[in-house]
């Protein structure tokens, strides 16, 4: 029904865009007031909130620096090596537990007791675990991207059409051909949600991971901005965040698109 | 009541014959079923679908299953193609017992299998894929097969940009580019509009004058029993039994105006009340004496 409106009074391309730059520009002018006047509702208060102007003086700063590029380098390093790796887990996990109850039996329990656990509690042990620092910054991305991963492959894997594969073992399709042919393209779709929310989530726990780098990276930039209370460069470091997580999850989408081009027809419409 | 299809029934045989001293030109497909019983369900809800029936099919035969919905004809029918183990009895194609899904045993089903990630051509070509032939080879091979079902022209379309007809003409070039012993279609028509639905009858009579398999086609609609097949087996409701074996001798090929003939008429009213007799009739399930004698028809 959601969708039936929404595609009912779709606007034109130009004033889509109008609308979205609009909104963020709405959100920005809010910022700026409530910060500015120094706003105090009691519960909330922006009287030490930085303000556009000064964040907008952070990021030129930080521009000029020459610091931004090894702190953009080492966290987008550490996000892409736990973020492929979780890929990696979590579907090859996802595609056995979905096709074998023995696997799901054996797997899940183990996995649903990690999932709830959140990347700061996992720091102090992946201290100990991982003699490297930079292996258990890893280790905190790898965990974040690996459940979005992992469930929506499930699920995907689950949803396939039984009667599709029952139609490609009459077609003479062995149990390896249904799992390449039928269960992976029939999943992928799903697979590939789960990469572009695991690559937000990865980015997410970001912050938490490089609470323990030394010098390096976009989270760590936030954290210590926060330790020396320089409360703009917190914000730049937040935005950046932002900003790279949403470009990477809005690519991981792209690809899945292109490598999906059926499920755009039969879908949503 | 049965004399006048019996003086065409000659007539169909001679057909058959004449192709070939003496057999008919197909001499694989054969099945044959003795005692055949299928439960399913499990524990307490499991429950006889399918009751120690016979039947024998020969190679090249156009048999009709016919009955009302919910009397076994398709689980009798994914017997046939491998997917449901019998629980007792004999079920055997050319004397080998079924003991798995095949790509000698095709089936199609009322809503089309066909894979939405692939395009119409590869989804003909997935039975040869399966078999390991070239890229190449395959696609002519599969082409080939669309020229014969009258679709080559959409070989690179989506699945979900045919009709459902059309849909359904390509499932059935998937199955058939496999070469099968036996063609099992279980209401393939039933979702079609009767336009549609009629045109698809003509044009698998055309396909199976062509490319001749055994073929067991599943239907609860009688016109469509009548028109297609050499012979329809009538089926009772849970558990399922053949109540009927009903030769139908109508001579090919066949027309549109064949189900206008007072002839087809006739067959038709025998058949409407076969079904309507059974519907009315205390249901034998229950009854630990077993089942009544009459109903138990040898086919
Ligand atoms: N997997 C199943 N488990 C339990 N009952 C089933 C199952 N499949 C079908 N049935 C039941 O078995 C009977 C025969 O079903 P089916 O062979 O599909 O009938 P038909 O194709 O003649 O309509 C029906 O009463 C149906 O409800
Ligand atoms: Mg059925």
């Amino acid at each position: 029904m959601a969708s039936f409106k929404k595609t009912n009074a779709r606007p034109s391309r130009f004033t889509t865009a109008g609308m979205q730059l609009g909104s963020v520009a709405a959100c920005v002018l809010l910022w700026h007031f409530a910060s500015t006047l120094r706003i105090d509702l009691g519960v909330i208060t922006f009287s030490n909130v930085p303000t556009p102007q000064a964040v907008i003086s952070a990021i030129w700063q930080l521009l000029q620096s020459n610091a931004l590029l090894p702190h953009l380098g080492s966290s987008l390093a550490r996000v892409f090596s736990g973020y492929l790796m979780a890929a990696v887990a979590g579907v090859t996990l996802g595609l056995l537990i979905g096709r074998s109850r023995k696997a799901e039996n054996w797997l899940m329990p183990p996995l649903e007791l990690l999932r709830p656990i959140p990347a700061v509690a996992w720091i102090p042990l992946a201290i100990l675990m991982f003699p490297s620092s930079e292996a258990s910054m890893i280790f905190i991305t790898f965990t974040g991207a690996l459940f979005p991963i992992l469930l929506n492959t499930i699920h995907g894997v689950e949803a396939v059409d039984p009667r599709l594969i029952a139609s490609s073992r009459s077609l003479g399709a062995s149990p390896r051909a249904i799992l390449r042919e039928v269960v992976l393209p029939g999943a992928l779709p799903s697979i590939f949600t789960g990469l572009s929310i695991g690559m937000g989530t990865s980015w997410f726990c970001l912050v938490t991971a490089e609470m323990i780098s030394g010098q390096w990276g976009i989270g760590y930039y936030t954290w210590s901005s926060y330790v020396i209370q320089n409360y703009a460069d917190i914000v730049v470091g937040m935005l950046l965040i932002g900003l790279l997580g949403m470009g990477s999850s809005w690519l991981i989408k792209r690809i899945g698109d292109w490598l999906t081009p059926w499920y755009r027809l039969q879908g949503k419409s | 009541m049965m004399t006048i299809f019996e003086k065409q029934s000659s007539s169909y045989e001679n057909q058959l014959t004449e192709t070939d001293g003496k057999k008919p030109a197909v001499a694989l497909g054969e099945i044959n079923a003795q005692q055949l019983s299928i439960r399913l369900g499990t524990g307490a809800s499991e429950f006889e679908a399918v009751q120690a029936v016979d039947f024998n099919i020969q190679p090249g035969e156009f048999v009709c299953l016919l009955g009302p919905s919910g009397c076994g004809k398709s689980t009798l029918l994914g017997a046939l193609a491998g997917h449901i183990i019998p629980a007792s009895g004999v079920l055997e194609v050319d004397g080998q017992a079924i003991t798995g899904p095949s790509p000698e045993r095709g089936m199609v089903f009322q809503h089309h299998t066909l894979f939405p990630w692939l395009n119409i051509v590869d989804n003909v070509a997935f039975g040869l894929k399966m078999r390991g032939v070239n890229k190449a080879e395959r696609h002519a091979q599969a082409l080939e097969m669309l020229q014969q079902v009258g679709l080559h022209d959409v070989a690179t379309r989506w699945p979900s940009q045919l009709s459902g007809g059309m849909q359904q003409r390509v499932e059935i070039a998937r199955v058939l580019i496999n070469k099968p012993r036996l063609l099992l279609m279980d209401e393939p028509f039933g979702a079609l509009d009767a336009q549609t639905r009629l045109k698809m009858q003509q044009l698998l009579l055309d396909i199976w004058s062509r490319i001749r398999t055994t073929l067991v086609f599943v239907t609860h609609d009688i016109d469509e029993a009548l028109f297609l097949a050499d012979r329809i087996l009538v089926m009772s409701p849970r558990p399922g039994r053949f109540i009927k074996n009903l030769p139908v001798n109508f001579a090919r090929p066949r027309t549109t105006g064949l189900v206008t003939t007072p002839e087809f008429m006739q067959l038709k009213r025998h058949c409407l009340d076969l079904l309507n007799h059974e519907e009315g009739r205390q249901l034998p399930r229950l009854s630990p004496l077993g089942l009544p004698p009459e109903t138990r028809i040898a086919v």
